[in-house]
């Protein structure tokens, strides 16, 4: 075993072997632009990206010509929100966006307040799953967008995705879905779910960083897009920019890999899943799954392990590589949104630990995982009067706190 | 047959040094460094040592290089990040008839949303007088962007004169250097801008990755929403590898560069010399203030389509200006700013030297270039002739 041992493939994810060496000749010999038009290294390279873009097509069900490189998941979502606000503001200036987003949606949905916009922020119930009869009450004649994610990142609840397309499809308004955290973990059809946009990300799928891809629908409806970069017109105009090549190709490899190994795949992080929930859930106590307990991401186990400090776990497990929440957001210590938005309080929030499993994990890693995790907290909560008032039966939501 | 690249002004090809560097990356180092963990911090302390190389190639400090995608978002990053920031200030920005597409065309969607644009011309050699720029001044201008070194004909523009105008005014100077920056000296203490765009792969570091330059205090915009990356002003994953490419890129930029400006003016002049041998060959752009390296020709009654195809065929490949216009083939914007005759225009092919090019090639390449025209020029006239006996 290596360590640390890495569980932490929600934040990123080593580069598949066979990604990498697909991807290597375009960092040496052929480096030519895909633009250039007059010589071979340029053709080259555009004939490979376009072998990408197929790839990246088969895998969520479009068209080669509906996917947009962008240089990530970010990015994506910026182009999808910001894209469809310029255009549609005719239309209508209404958003309805989840709560347990990622921040790249969240914060461009911000911005677009800031703008003028209005957002309904679609609540969600215990297990992370958006509330569909609240979605159909808040739509108005003025909404123009839907964002609602595949998966989510931290919890890894799957919303009905294809039953949010049918009535997005039913009352006129376009539905973009963030499928960041999911793509290639589970299966995704964008014409059969009613998917308008989709934002991608290479990195979380063991392809390169630096790239993503935004799906715009060009029939049925044909989806209009203002770029967010301008330029010399690359990708139908939507965004401008050199195409880097040599990521291109890792993405397209990395997608034509996740779906040949998606099924075999998806049962093995399963397993996984099951095998460190069940030793946790058998050795400790106050112990709760956040998110969906079956309609989930595979390869994601958010616990709170009550009394004991997502940070200081972080500390005490050094030797394996957790997220105490998205790793966007661990830097200012903050409980996670995500987590205050399915209603669990605050000390949940902190006490709360992402595992997030990956190709490379191994069964044996995950025992180790087991036997360290239920080690540390043992003795962490060794040191906690209020896991030791719980044990004694008193109700700590019922203690008025002293102040000192 | 001999295969001579002439095209690094749309791709300079990775220097083995920078491949290394970035190798690591790529493979077993690849934690976010946004992570807290362990080697999220690793990746951390990495990037921030990039960071610092890329910082130093154009002396500035580490915290006023934010990364980008590429140049064309960094181009845009300024003008409309901030323009956005400062709109309470005024609706007007400068730029030049030959800026970049990224520049022009984010200044076009900024007219759609109210703001006013003064594109200030440029003369027969693409230069820009400063004076023009002056002149263009008004009271409710609130940006300047202009190109370093133009990309189609290497003009170099006196971005000194033209800073120092800005500052007079008060006005904020943007600097698109994607061109220069690791070619030429950019020191931004030196060029007196406030804001200049680089990219990593003008100067043989990788593609995926730029950087905009905003001196310390400067309001901007953020660009992109979300996680709160390059302290909150361009959010989304860091591209590490890639990163790490820049940096290492720009630590051989800064310390190659005199041997490399030496090494290409050499070969470019030589280049130049023996072309303009050819009878009715032109040089576009500036005879003195160019990019070392770059070679912009028209020759007459020759257009540039047939020209860089047959090179093509003798394995010389070169350039027709702008890779992003090249699906167009149409003049490009930047020789029609100039007032280059439309037919000269036409033909314009763009030889832009690396430092991989050696000597003996531009042996090959005046061997081939001036029998290439001949020939296209011999068929244009059998063309003629023919078409001048079937109208008989």
């Amino acid at each position: 075993m290596k360590f640390p041992i890495f569980l932490d493939n929600m934040s990123t994810t080593r580069v598949d072997p066979r990604v990498l060496e697909e991807m290597l000749p375009y960092f040496s010999e052929e480096f030519g632009n895909a633009a250039s038009r007059n010589h071979p290294y340029g053709w080259k390279a555009e004939q490979k990206v376009d072998e990408s873009r197929s790839r990246i097509a088969r895998l969520i069900h479009c068209g080669p010509k509906e996917i947009v490189f962008t240089s990530g998941g970010t990015e994506s979502c910026n182009l999808a929100i910001k894209g469809v606000c310029e255009i549609y503001r005719e239309k209508g200036d209404h958003l309805i966006v989840g709560t347990t987003e990622h921040r790249a949606v969240i914060d461009v949905a911000r911005r677009m307040e800031r703008s003028g916009f209005r957002v309904t922020y679609l609540p969600v119930d215990k297990t992370g799953i958006a509330d569909l009869e609240a979605l159909k009450k808040e739509i108005t004649d003025k909404t123009i967008l839907i964002a609602l994610m595949y998966g989510n990142h931290e919890i890894g609840t799957i919303h009905p995705v294809a039953e949010i397309g049918k009535i997005a499809k039913e009352r006129g308004v376009l539905y973009f879905c963030d499928a960041a955290a999911s793509q290639g973990f589970v299966p995704m059809d964008v014409e059969a779910m009613g998917i308008d946009l989709l934002a991608l990300s290479a990195h979380k799928i063991y392809g390169p960083k630096g790239i993503g891809a935004l799906y715009v629908r060009k029939k049925n409806p044909r989806v209009r897009l203002a770029p967010i970069i301008d330029g010399g017109g690359a990708e139908r105009g939507m965004r401008s920019g050199t195409l880097n090549v040599p990521a291109i190709v890792g993405f397209g490899k990395a997608c034509e890999l996740a779906q040949a190994e998606m099924e075999t795949e998806r049962e093995r992080l399963w397993k996984l899943n099951e095998k460190l929930k069940k030793a946790i859930e058998s050795s400790l106590d106050y112990v709760h799954l956040n998110g969906h307990p079956t309609q989930r991401l595979p390869n994601i186990l958010n616990m709170s392990l009550e009394f004991v400090e997502g940070e200081s776990i972080l500390m005490g497990i050094n030797d394996i590589a957790v997220s105490s929440g998205s790793a966007c957001t661990t830097a200012t210590l903050e409980p996670s949104y995500v987590l205050i938005a399915l209603g669990a309080g605050v000390e949940l929030a902190h006490t709360s630990i992402r595992f997030s499993f990956g190709r490379f994990n191994t069964e044996e890693e995950i025992d180790f995982t087991a036997k360290r995790v239920i080690e540390t907290i043992t003795r962490l909560r060794e040191m906690s009067p209020l896991y030791d008032m719980a044990k004694e039966g008193i109700d700590l939501k019922n203690v008025t706190w002293k102040k000192e | 047959m001999e295969r001579v690249y002439l095209d690094h002004a749309s791709n300079t090809p990775l220097l083995p040094e920078v491949r290394e560097a970035m190798a690591p990356y790529l493979d077993g180092e690849f934690a976010n460094p946004s992570s807290l963990h362990g080697l999220g911090r690793r990746s951390a302390k990495v990037l921030e040592e990039a960071r610092e190389k890329v910082a130093s190639l154009i002396g500035a400090k580490s915290e006023e290089v934010i990364f980008t995608s590429c140049g064309t978002e960094a181009n845009n990053f300024a003008l409309k990040g901030f323009t956005a920031a400062n709109e309470k200030k005024g609706r007007h920005i400068i730029v030049s008839s030959i800026e970049h597409f990224s520049v022009l065309h984010a200044a076009r969607r900024l007219e759609r949303q109210g703001y006013r644009v003064t594109r200030v011309p440029v003369d027969l050699t693409g230069w820009i007088d400063p004076q023009e720029v002056r002149g263009a001044i008004a009271s409710d201008t609130i940006l300047i962007s202009i190109i370093h070194a133009n990309n189609e004909v290497g003009t170099i523009e006196p971005i000194r004169e033209i800073a120092r105008i800005a500052k007079e005014h008060g006005i904020l100077f943007h600097a698109d250097a994607v061109s220069s920056c690791g070619t030429i000296p950019t020191n931004v203490a030196e060029l007196g801008v406030d804001a200049l765009t680089l990219a990593a792969n003008s100067f043989y570091g990788p593609v995926g990755v730029a950087a905009l330059y905003l001196r310390r205090g400067t309001k901007i915009f953020p660009f992109l929403d979300g996680g709160g990356q390059e302290e909150g002003r361009r959010s989304g994953t860091e591209n590490l590898p890639a990163i790490v490419g820049m940096g290492k890129a720009a630590e051989l930029a800064h310390r190659q560069m005199e041997a490399r400006m030496e090494y290409l003016s050499r070969l470019r002049d030589r280049l130049i010399a023996g072309l303009l041998a050819i009878e009715g060959a032109h040089l576009n752009g500036h005879p003195t203030e160019r990019l070392p390296g770059h070679v912009s020709v028209s020759v007459s009654d020759v257009e540039s389509e047939p020209l860089l195809l047959s090179l093509d065929m003798e394995g010389i490949f070169v350039g027709n200006g702008s890779a992003c216009n090249s699906k167009a083939m149409k003049s490009s914007h930047v020789l029609q700013a100039m007032g280059v005759p439309e037919p000269l225009a036409q033909g314009a092919v763009v030889l832009t030297l690396g430092i991989g090019n050696r000597e003996e090639e531009i042996a090959v390449v005046l061997g081939i270039f001036p029998k290439v025209v001949e020939r296209l020029r011999k068929l244009n006239r059998t063309y003629a002739s023919q078409a001048m006996r079937s109208v008989k």
